[in-house]
């Protein structure tokens, strides 16, 4: 899937990966899209909460090799 | 409308630094309006140099110890700055963010941090020991914000 940037939020713990997120989504225009690496198993529930709460478009979120990649798309 | 955060963050050691910082820097990643008011120990969290908080593990029979140690044995000398260095490695270890950076993101993403006047009064605390950003008030002023927020915790 392509993205416009991509955030590296491997090694952090809560809620850092979400904080980060918020932060690389403000440097992004409406509906462009981020992808986040994360390697927090507590992000999977976090990310879908993150997104559900401020409008963000969760597009896909996966798990392999004990990391969790998240898709989003900003919100208009 | 934004929904609304208040804090109360009563406590100054290491551990307790955290709840109060985290959940006042998600809640504003998550679009909520927050203040905290700092009274008491808390008020500590607001110095400049925040650097050496600590944790004891004295009174605390929850906290993990690598070795077991009779409770009366932790107020020795050493014990509360081993359990300090123990703890600030696990924090680097598994990426926990430090306290210093939490209140930074709080202080960026516009959360308001209220001192207590009372306490400052109480320690003998000048307002050139804290941090630039923050107000101070008493009581009415916390109510002024936790009678219209929607979560109120007292840490």
């Amino acid at each position: 899937m392509e993205f416009d940037k991509e955030l590296d939020a491997r090694g952090l713990n809560c809620p850092l990966p979400i904080l980060r997120c918020k932060k690389s989504l403000a440097e992004l225009q409406p509906g462009q899209i981020l992808k986040v690496v994360a390697t927090d198993p507590g992000s999977v529930k976090d990310f879908q909460a993150f997104c559900k709460q401020t409008g963000h478009e969760l597009l896909s979120h996966e798990a392999a090799n004990g990391e969790f990649t998240f898709v989003m798309k900003k919100r208009a | 409308m934004a929904k609304k955060l208040a804090l109360i963050a009563s406590k100054g050691t290491l551990d307790w630094a955290y709840p109060p910082f985290i959940l006042a820097s998600t809640a504003a990643a998550l679009d909520y309006e927050v203040s905290i008011f700092f009274t008491f120990y808390g008020l500590t969290l607001l110095k400049k140099d925040i650097s050496d908080l600590k944790v004891s593990p004295l009174g605390n029979p929850a906290m993990p110890m690598p070795v077991s140690m009779p409770n009366l044995m932790q107020m020795l000398p050493g014990v509360e700055s081993m359990a300090t260095m123990m703890m600030k490695q696990k924090i680097a270890d598994k990426g926990v963010a430090s306290i210093q950076e939490l209140r930074e993101i709080c202080l960026e993403s516009g959360v308001k941090l209220i001192a207590c006047q009372m306490t400052m009064d109480l320690f003998d605390f000048k307002r050139e020991e804290f941090i630039d950003d923050i107000e101070i008030g008493g009581a009415a002023t916390f109510f002024e914000f936790a009678g219209e927020s929607d979560v109120n915790l007292f840490i």
